[in-house]
């Protein structure tokens, strides 16, 4: 076996050493039934034959990149840069833990000092950690912070917060409070600041939010001020901070966002980069991990973890979160990209992505009976279609145009919604696919 | 129970400069990096785009008025600036790693090439399903190795991580303890558990209440068996327990917390140990999760992302979250509808994230176990245990292990042979890195004075074990032999000698600011 | 010099005139290591005998600060925020963390004196 450096005569030296005849003796104190568990599964393989499973898996799945591409809700398709990949794959990086051992670990710390610079800039807060897992489960860590800041156990949803993350929240919040979410009202400003009562901890409110709808969060961040609430931005298109106003300058209390969309490839939905910012003033009640900047015996300036006593290895049930691993790699390509980018990057990049769904949402509203319900938009938008999205994505799929993420795969029930369909273009999307979509489009309806 | 023993975290006055000056203040192939925004400049990018003009934009009045304050840099720079903040870093790859209870074995560069094949990495997490079916077959393969590994019926793939996985645990006991109509207060964890144990079993509104150790450093049975009631919702249990002992009288323990009512949610991330051996769930079992970055080799990135699949027995199997995946003519098939799944039988206790799971993980990890089959995990159990044991047999000696042997994929000693010398363990950790190695795990776990934990793996050589317990056993006489000044100043040699953790955690930096703006913060 | 009680959790109290000054022991302090963090309870709170009051951290531990006897806290101490090293450098003096008006002065009969204190100690 291939990874496996012991030959049969080093294993027969260590059992002498040890002063056992078999390593079978070195079980002994696992029930003598179970010791022996026999497994219906194939023998080892070599690294030919493993591709060669692993690549028929790989076939059976058309890749976004060949054919017109237009699913967002979430997750975006963006080109990587070649270095962002070279570099992650580091061993250095790729290979290292937690650095726990900071003398040793000044690669990684400094990266995540970076890191956290980024996105505390990005989302116009004041600090940020060193990530979480993805977008949505860094929201449900938002509320659950929230309830700590506030001492409150009441959260309102908007109702154009990503179906999954409302899930992914209810799962956590509901266990010691109440969640409620306001109806559903693709590409209207929602009234939320009625729904808000002296027990609420939290509204949370996308931005742009899941029909791609961009929205104004100041007066939601009164409303929820003036009742003693925290406003949580979510963002789900990390490049749409190169563009929009800055959920910090709008008044958010919270920022919880997914950082897919910089450094990091589709993947099917994961391993993603949860993005975590707020006030200075909650830093204390803040989940995961921290870098922070020190000095070493030396006076030279390092990098160490800090703040974990609210942590769980040390606070245990008092922490402010399970929480251990971050999303270490997945933030190091977010910094990569970012830092490549820079501020012009960032900037032409978003302002490409806003001509490319322009020049899309223009295209396809010409043709009749195909509504535009998105006001205002940044990468993404939401179609009014006069037939079931269900059944047009179908048929564009068997033309080749992959359209976009019905509504109804997210809202499971919610009927109003049935002709809608969220369209996301990005990049990497060219005038031939804008224009092969407007066309088949036109022809299916 | 809080941890409150504290440990020295500044530097002491014994610090003797190791560092030769030079004009540069670089050292060889030592080079000092600074950070991103003192070398980045504004108007310096590394990616060619586009510089497109809108003419009028649809951000209904809410574009971004001030600049963000980023620096770019240009490709050449980005790479220079990333490479020398990599060579600061220890990795698996560069030298012997034995951070006890987190795994850090081999990562096969064949996982990676695996992950990036299009059909993977490519795949977008809510394209028509039609058109992802390689994508689900990888789960549904993984979830298959991981059940029949396991002895499982059921599995949740969607957990993100080690900690996300009990939290997905610990909600199906409660989700299968309301269905029963009942409501149960209480979950026992040991006090040698990750500290992630009672966080979860707190966060999920269970009280925690600590069981202790016997001499032996296993769960005390006896001991565990009178905190049993009928408030009791379950045990949380680590085995191979964090002492790197296999926990004997687990079916016993099983049998108790399931007379009582209760249910057995085992912390695997020590299943390293035991797989292609043992079967969790002919131990009594009832949730387990699987930490895809110890077992499975999923490469440990720095901190994450890792990957936490959890399997249920049959009693909690219906409680699993959504999605699920299912099979039929037309294909594999996502579940996402609550509705839906209960008219199939299940009754799923919520979601645990946007989307399916960690699926670069779930490709890389199947790869892992695709090219070791049935009896490569075998093997790679029976040296994991084999390497830990030498090391064991090799130190024990000239260090004190506080519990008989045998031990199980990692080797646990005190700092009982420190004694009066003067040295401390965090000493020993900081001089085994200027002998060129990654520390063991320290201080943990609690249960143990001055914990050092030692976890070859199965990846290492005897020539390479046989050199590290060469250099334990001279630290140790070292140490014993009064040399503290030696052990006090160490790390010399690394990129930094030991850091203020004290002065962090007082006045946290945590973020860069222009210095004009940290000016003005200061006044 | 007024009269000094510990608990078996290590805080100290030292009262005069009906007010107890609440701070934790010499060897709790070392213990714990270098203080970088004290969670103090507002005036006004009620404690009761034995109940949560404050937290003390440093890097690595963490731990809770119990009320050694019942009352409600009349000022907490304000040094402690901008200079928690003040804890480790004086713990049973400078670095105290609240006062408390007693609510039921009898429950201190309960508590060790500083001579028990010792012997305690040498026992762990």
């Amino acid at each position: 076996m291939r990874y496996l450096p012991l030959s049969g005569d080093d294993r027969r030296d260590m059992l002498a050493k040890i002063g056992v005849a078999s390593v079978d003796e070195l079980f002994r104190d696992v029930p003598s039934a179970a010791r022996e568990a026999r497994f219906d599964l194939p023998l080892h393989a070599g690294e030919m034959e493993v591709e060669r499973i692993m690549g028929r898996l790989s076939r059976q799945s058309i890749p976004a990149g060949e054919k017109p591409f237009f699913c967002g809700a979430g997750a975006y398709r963006h080109h990587v840069p070649a270095s962002v990949d070279h570099l992650i794959q580091r061993s250095e990086f790729l290979t290292s833990y937690t650095p726990y051992q900071p003398e040793i670990a000044q690669g990684t710390l400094q990266v995540l000092f970076e890191f956290q610079t980024q996105v505390a800039l990005l989302t116009g807060m004041e600090v940020a950690n060193a990530s979480l897992y993805d977008g949505s489960t860094a929201t449900a860590e938002g509320v659950l912070m929230a309830g700590r800041v506030t001492k409150r156990d009441r959260v309102l949803l908007s109702g154009s917060l990503h179906p999954h993350y409302a899930e992914t929240v209810r799962t956590v919040a509901e266990l010691g409070g109440t969640v409620v979410t306001a109806a559903v009202k693709p590409g209207q400003v929602e009234d939320l600041a009625s729904l808000i009562d002296d027990k609420t901890s939290c509204v949370v409110v996308q931005n742009p939010d899941v029909f791609g709808f961009v929205r104004d969060l100041r007066p939601i961040a009164e409303a929820a001020h003036a009742k003693g609430a925290l406003l949580i931005a979510v963002v789900t298109e990390a490049v749409s901070f190169g563009l929009i106003e800055a959920p910090g300058a709008m008044g958010a209390d919270i920022v919880a966002a997914e950082g897919q969309s910089l450094g990091n490839g589709l993947n099917f939905g994961g391993p993603y980069v949860g993005l975590f910012a707020t006030r200075e003033k909650f830093l204390r009640q803040m989940p995961g991990r921290l870098a922070g900047e020190t000095l070493d015996a030396d006076g030279r300036r390092g990098f160490v973890l800090t703040l974990s006593t609210r942590e769980q290895h040390i606070r245990r049930e008092k922490a402010t979160s399970n929480i251990c691993t971050n999303s270490g790699l997945c933030a190091l390509a977010f910094t990569i990209h970012t830092s490549l980018l820079g501020e012009i990057g960032l900037t032409r990049l978003a302002r490409i992505n806003h001509m490319r769904a322009t020049q899309l949402a223009e295209r396809l509203t010409r043709i009749p009976g195909v509504e535009l319900v998105t006001p205002s938009f940044f990468n993404e938008f939401t179609l009014k279609l006069p037939r079931p999205a269900v059944e047009i994505t179908h048929e564009l799929a068997a033309k080749g145009i992959i359209a976009g993420v019905r509504a109804s795969r997210l809202y499971l029930h919610e009927k109003s919604v049935a002709n809608h369909l969220i369209v996301a273009a990005t990049e990497t999307n060219t005038d031939e696919d804008i224009a092969a979509y407007g066309a088949a489009l036109q022809e299916v309806l | 129970m809080l941890n409150n023993q504290g440990r020295p975290t500044t530097p002491g006055a014994a610090s003797v400069s190791s560092a030769p000056p030079t004009l540069s203040g670089d050292r060889g192939l030592n080079h000092e990096e600074p950070l991103l925004f003192e070398v980045g400049r504004a108007e310096v990018t590394g990616v060619d785009l586009p510089d497109v003009t809108l003419k009028a934009d649809r951000l209904g009045g809410l574009a971004r008025k001030r600049p963000i304050g980023l620096v770019g840099l240009s490709e050449p720079e980005t790479m220079r600036h990333y490479v020398r903040l990599s060579q600061r870093n220890a990795s698996i790859d560069a030298m012997f790693y034995p951070l006890g209870s987190c795994t850090m074995k081999h990562n096969a560069r064949l996982n990676e090439k695996m992950a990036r094949l299009p059909g993977f990495s490519d795949a977008h997490p809510l394209a028509p399903q039609s058109t992802v079916q390689g994508a689900l077959a990888v789960l549904s393969q993984t979830a298959t190795w991981l059940k029949t590994l396991t002895g499982m019926p059921a599995v949740a793939l969607s957990p993100k991580a080690g900690a996300h996985g009990e939290l997905c645990g610990i909600l199906a006991i409660r989700a299968a303890i309301r269905a029963r109509g009942e409501n149960r207060t209480r979950i026992l964890v040991p006090e040698s558990a990750h500290g992630t144990n009672p966080a979860t079993a707190a966060l999920c509104g269970f009280t925690v209440e600590d069981v202790r150790a016997n001499a032996e450093g296993r769960v005390d049975v006896e001991a565990l068996k009178a905190k049993l009631g009928p408030d009791v919702a379950g045990v949380m249990l680590t085995n191979p327990n964090t002492c790197g002992l296999f926990e004997r009288d687990i079916i016993e323990i099983a049998d108790a917390v399931h007379a009582a009512g209760g249910y057995f949610y085992c912390d695997g991330a020590n299943f390293n140990a035991i797989v292609g051996r043992v079967r969790p769930g002919d131990l009594g079992i009832d949730a387990m999760h699987i930490n895809l970055h110890k077992t499975f080799s999923t490469p440990h990135g720095g901190g994450g992302p890792g990957a936490g699949p959890v399997v249920f027995s049959e009693r909690l199997a219906k409680f699993a979250p959504l999605p699920l995946l299912v099979q039929d003519a037309k294909g594999f098939r996502l579940i996402e509808d609550e509705e839906e799944a209960k008219a199939l039988g299940y009754s799923p206790f919520g979601r645990m994230c946007a989307f399916h799971g960690q699926m670069g993980m779930f490709v890389r990890a199947l790869t892992y176990m695709y090219s070791h089959g049935r009896d490569g995990l075998r093997q790679v159990a029976d040296d994991a245990v084999l390497n830990a044991n030498y090391i064991l047999a090799s130190l024990k000696d000239v260090m004190s292990a506080p519990f008989e042997g045998p031990c199980m994929h990692e080797a646990l000693f005190d700092d009982a042979f420190l004694k009066d010398s003067g040295v401390t363990t965090l000493d020993i950790a900081k001089a085994l890195i200027d002998e060129g190695y990654h520390p063991m795990t320290v201080y943990f776990p609690l249960v143990v004075h001055g914990a050092m934990l030692i976890e070859p793996t199965e990846t290492e050589s005897k020539e390479t074990l046989d050199r590290f317990i060469a250099v334990m056993r001279g630290l140790a006489r070292d140490a014993k032999a009064g040399d503290i000044e030696r052990f006090q100043s160490a790390p010399r040699l690394a990129p930094r000698r030991r850091l203020d953790e004290t002065a962090a955690a007082r006045k946290p930096v945590l973020r860069w600011r222009a210095p004009d703006n940290a000016a003005e913060a200061a006044e | 010099m007024s009269e000094v009680r510990y608990t078996d959790q290590h805080e100290w109290i030292r009262i005069a005139d009906g007010i107890g000054t609440v701070g934790i022991s010499k060897y709790a302090a070392e213990q714990l290591g270098d203080v970088v963090y004290v969670e103090l309870p507002a005036p006004g709170r009620k404690l009761n005998s034995g109940g949560e009051a404050a937290v003390v951290e440093s890097v690595k531990a963490a731990s809770e600060v119990y009320a050694p006897a019942a009352g409600e806290v009349t000022e907490n101490n304000p040094a402690l925020e901008g200079e928690p090293a003040t804890v480790n450098a004086d713990p049973e003096g400078a670095g105290w963390f609240f006062r408390l008006k007693l609510s039921a002065p009898g429950d201190l009969t309960k508590l060790m004196t500083k001579d028990q204190y010792t012997e305690f100690l040498k026992g762990l």
